[in-house]
């Protein structure tokens, strides 16, 4: 009985102990942390090299950068809970707008401190394919033709799901003379096609690699590294006539790197991004390039696409997610119709 | 009680016929019914995992396992469990006491009460400690007042394991020690033993294989959670990233054999906790064993 | 009731293992859970209703509780054959396969739901066998049950392997010497001995099953009324920053399989009470 009750003080003092240890805040090195989304992955592990690089060659100082990646809505929401991300770069502005609007982690005005509304890299929304594209999917129209089985993620759930339904209005509407109701029609037979939803884009990657679907309406840089990294010869991408400039935006958060005293680090990180060494590395990731130098470079790679973006069409990430993604939105009426 | 019963099983008082199994048709069907059971949902989808681990070969599959941020999530899966399992262990047996020992009212509800992790879904099980310990959480403001990091660090991890771990070594034991009754406790006491020494001596080695399934439950539910530390982990790789979320990034990197090769490590440290059972059951009970006709350990 | 409590008395114990039962119990579950009440306070009346009253919550609810209903009962019965399988005979690899039986657990339950998703599909190892016979598994809610009869596998036999290895067999042995036949042995000695475990079993894996949702969204193909499972609605309402509405439908699934919960444990503290009743 007392060797019992020994061995219980001494092991919750241990307990104890560890956890404090754990709790404790993290090593003295200055350290960065990029909260990002999926398919950055790549993107940032390249860049972060470079940079670090840079910073030491500049300020002789050693940093560590650590990655953090996921579906863009939770890691928007883990930074508003408390994730001490320096520098966030997401999908799409709607999910860092949240963190000024529930959080108060960064200024209003937070779109405006970078470059080309804070977007260091764009890119658009385009179809992949099989090979030799047998059922001849030229544009938006033919995906809504009855034999075709579409994947894209759920809107609801994924953020570039969120661009690829835009996309698909914006075609509709420039389509029909802006008739909104036409453009319902359209996008509720497009989500008739679709036998699957993922949560995520590459939850949908995979089902269309597994051999599902015609047509994976996809962020372009997703489509390029798919062709590269996962079956040269059996994926073929097809451009729109019409399709969205997607912006994926970056920002420091200044709460944490006022905390963390990173504000410097922080702000070079992400102007790095727009010199051409930056770019560069965007362009190789298949990201377009915003410098035009450095786009002439890689004209090849990406084609020439019609283009509008969401403020023209939509107004504003707020209004298009209240009129489509929120509950009872467009999205959820047209399921609720069938 | 049932330890010198089942010596006494071994005088042949009766038919020398096997009385006391089916006959041999339907042995044979039942097996079969399992095997193809197992088979279509447990071997098979091991078998993808397995098959998928090993498509780039074994070098790929060690190099996997060895590189910096594997490790560092194999290291950081033995850390929660070995924090969460043994928590989980102490109360399971606690709990089991206070509910096969006593009668007393509301102990269906208790009961429920601790089955209750099991029906959360992970996304909220992890979304409630959010709730308490996020900044926008009740006790955000004071611990980020003193600098304490609970959620997106590892604390977070452990205390959404141990929640959702919780009832397994609990609710093994508690059909079990129901189903034995305490009246070999209620000899010891009467007999003068101490509560610790009849729980020592006369339920530990009652319950000693329920306990341990339960363990195994347990641990193999720790080492495999993903969705609701996934909630709580903020993906942090080298720091905050379990086997799990490992899984998750590389088969989201595309890297499929290299993400698979970790799950079936996961399924390997399962299977070694089962190894581990047989082991020391040869080892240390073959004499008590031998006597437990049915109940055939070593499986030849 | 009164009898029992006084024969009960002498094992000591009582008030430090139920003390620190509910210190625990309440520290690390009922606290954090009570949070997605608060929360879910936060709206008014109509509000809730309008949440959990509209259709597509209601087809998920059903989806969800019908879904691990069927799961369980497979599981019950399937898994009180691998268990009496396992423990009763004797086979070649009989260890190989009582290991495996806890990989539901151990594997992360997106690995499970891919693995299970490549098998079932169409063109899947196994999918392609039901393709012929025109059931379609994968992205229907068969998928889904499929998922949740994995996920929830070894909660049966891992509760009825202890009771099974343990029963005693002389109650076995006297029904047969007095001419019973195998399955009236059965019925009435060893069903009534293991219904307990049984039931536990399947409660548990119901309950593992209603909250699950990694595996499942690979497998069901979330197509809303119609394959989409509640974990997801909550999960696409979080995605929202909608915590409140989030929290109302988590806290009213945490009610209802509390009561399934409470109802299946209340079942079997009935039977366990006759059972001891009838021995006596």
């Amino acid at each position: 009985m007392i060797l019992l009750k020994r061995n219980w003080i001494i092991s919750s003092f241990i307990g104890i102990f560890i956890m404090g240890y754990l709790c404790h805040g993290y090593g003295k090195d200055k350290e960065l942390l990029n909260v990002s989304y999926d398919p950055t992955r790549e993107l940032y592990k390249d860049f972060n090299q470079v940079f670090q690089t840079y910073w030491k060659e500049k300020t002789g100082q050693d940093i560590v950068i650590q990655q953090s990646h996921g579906g863009a809505g939770k890691q928007a929401r883990a930074v508003i809970e408390g994730l001490e991300a320096d520098v966030v770069t997401l999908a799409l502005a709607y999910d860092i707008d949240a963190m000024h609007r529930i959080s108060q982690l960064i200024p209003e005005n937070w779109q405006s401190r970078l470059p080309n509304n804070s977007c260091p890299y764009t890119s658009t929304i385009v179809f992949l394919v099989r090979k030799d594209n047998p059922k001849r999917i030229k544009d938006w129209n033919d995906l809504i033709r009855p034999d075709i089985e579409v994947i894209t993620p759920n809107p609801k759930t994924s953020g570039g799901a969120r661009w690829n339904y835009l996309a698909a209005w914006g075609y509709a509407l420039s389509n029909n003379a802006n008739d909104e109701s036409k453009a319902m029609e359209f996008i509720s037979k497009l989500y008739q096609n679709v036998p699957v939803l993922d949560t995520g884009a590459r939850g949908s990657t995979n089902t269309f690699i597994k051999g599902i679907g015609d047509v994976f309406i996809s962020w372009e840089n997703e489509a390029l590294l798919a062709i590269h990294k996962l079956g040269r010869g059996q994926f073929e991408i097809v451009i729109p006539s019409l399709s969205i400039l997607a912006e994926p935006p970056v920002t420091v958060i200044d709460k944490n790197v006022d905390e963390h005293g990173t504000r410097k680090i922080a702000e070079e990180y992400l102007k790095y991004l727009y010199t051409p060494v930056g770019q560069e590395i965007c362009a190789k990731h298949y990201y377009r390039p915003v410098d035009p130098n450095i786009a002439v470079i890689y004209q090849d790679q990406f084609p020439k696409v019609r283009l509008f973006n969401i403020r023209e069409v939509f107004g504003s990430w707020t209004d298009a997610q209240k009129k489509h993604f929120s509950d009872g939105g467009i999205f959820d009426q047209i399921y609720m119709d069938q | 009680m049932k330890d010198y019963r089942s010596k006494n099983e071994d005088v042949p008082v009766r038919l020398k016929t096997h009385p006391l199994t089916e006959p041999w048709p339907i042995r044979l069907l039942l097996t079969a019914v399992a095997f193809i059971f197992l088979g279509l949902f447990l071997i098979m989808p091991l078998v993808i995992v397995f098959y998928n681990a090993l498509a780039e070969g074994f070098i790929a599959f060690k190099n996997v396992i060895t590189n910096s941020e594997a490790l560092s999530s194999i290291r950081l899966t033995l850390i929660v469990i070995g924090l969460a399992v043994p928590m989980n262990i102490v109360f399971g047996i606690l709990a089991a006491w206070a509910v096969t020992k006593f009668s007393f009212r509301g102990k269906q509800i208790l009961i429920s009460f601790i089955d209750l992790p099991l029906t959360v879904s992970p996304v909220i099980s992890g979304t409630v400690f959010i709730l308490i310990f996020g900044l926008h959480g009740v006790l955000g403001e004071w611990l980020n007042s003193i600098h304490v990091k609970i959620v997106f660090a590892v604390p977070g991890i452990v205390l959404a394991t141990i929640f959702v771990t919780l009832p397994y070594v609990a609710r093994e034991l508690i059909p079990l020690m129901q189903a034995q009754g305490s009246s070999d406790e209620e000899a010891a006491v009467t007999l003068g033993a101490s509560g610790w020494k009849t729980f020592f001596k006369i339920t530990l080695p009652n319950i000693k294989w329920g306990l341990f399934y339960g363990v195994i439950l347990c641990t193999a539910r720790a080492i495999g959670e993903f969705g609701a530390v996934s909630v709580v982990s903020g993906h942090i790789r080298g720091k905050t990233v379990t086997m799990p979320l490992e899984v998750e990034i590389l088969y989201n990197e595309y890297n499929f054999s290299a993400a698979f090769s970790i799950a079936s490590l996961l399924a390997l440290l399962s299977l070694a906790a089962m190894g581990l059972k047989k082991l020391t059951q040869n080892k240390t009970e073959k004499v008590a064993l031998e006597h437990e006709k049915f109940l055939n350990i070593t499986g030849v | 009731m009164t009898k029992k409590k006084k024969k009960q008395s002498v094992i000591p114990g009582f008030s430090m293992s139920m003390g620190l039962t509910l210190s625990y119990l309440t520290l690390i579950v009922l606290a954090p859970l009570s949070m997605l009440f608060i929360r879910a306070a936060g709206l008014n009346v109509s509000e809730i209703k309008h949440i959990l009253l509209s259709e597509r919550t209601l087809s998920a609810f059903a989806l969800s509780f019908g879904a691990s209903l069927i799961a369980a009962l497979i599981n019950c019965i399937f898994g009180f054959i691998v268990a009496w399988v396992l423990v009763r005979y004797t086979f070649p690899g009989k260890v190989f396969f009582d290991a495996f039986v806890d990989l539901p657990f151990a594997l992360p339950t997106a690995v499970a739901g891919i693995s299970l998703t490549s098998l079932y599909m169409t063109s899947g190892w196994i999918g392609r066998y039901f393709h012929i016979l025109g059931i379609k598994v994968a992205y229907t809610r068969i998928g889904i049950i499929v998922a949740l009869t994995f996920i929830g596998l070894p909660f049966v036999v891992r509760t009825l392997q202890p009771v099974l290895s343990d029963m005693d067999k002389q109650a076995e042995e006297a029904a047969v010497s007095l001419g019973a036949s195998r399955w009236k042995t059965f019925i009435h000695v060893i069903l009534p001995e293991i219904s307990p475990a049984l039931l536990t079993g399947f409660a548990l894996a119901l309950a593992r099953a209603i909250g699950e949702y990694g595996s499942v969204v690979f497998i069901s193909g979330n197509m809303p009324n119609r394959t989409e499972i509640v974990p997801l609605l909550i999960m696409t309402r979080l995605e929202e920053y909608d915590y409140s509405g989030a929290t109302v439908i988590a806290a009213f699934m945490l009610i209802v399989s509390f009561l399934l919960l409470l109802m299946i444990n209340l079942l079997q503290g009935w039977g366990q009470r006759f059972q001891e009743a009838e021995k006596l």
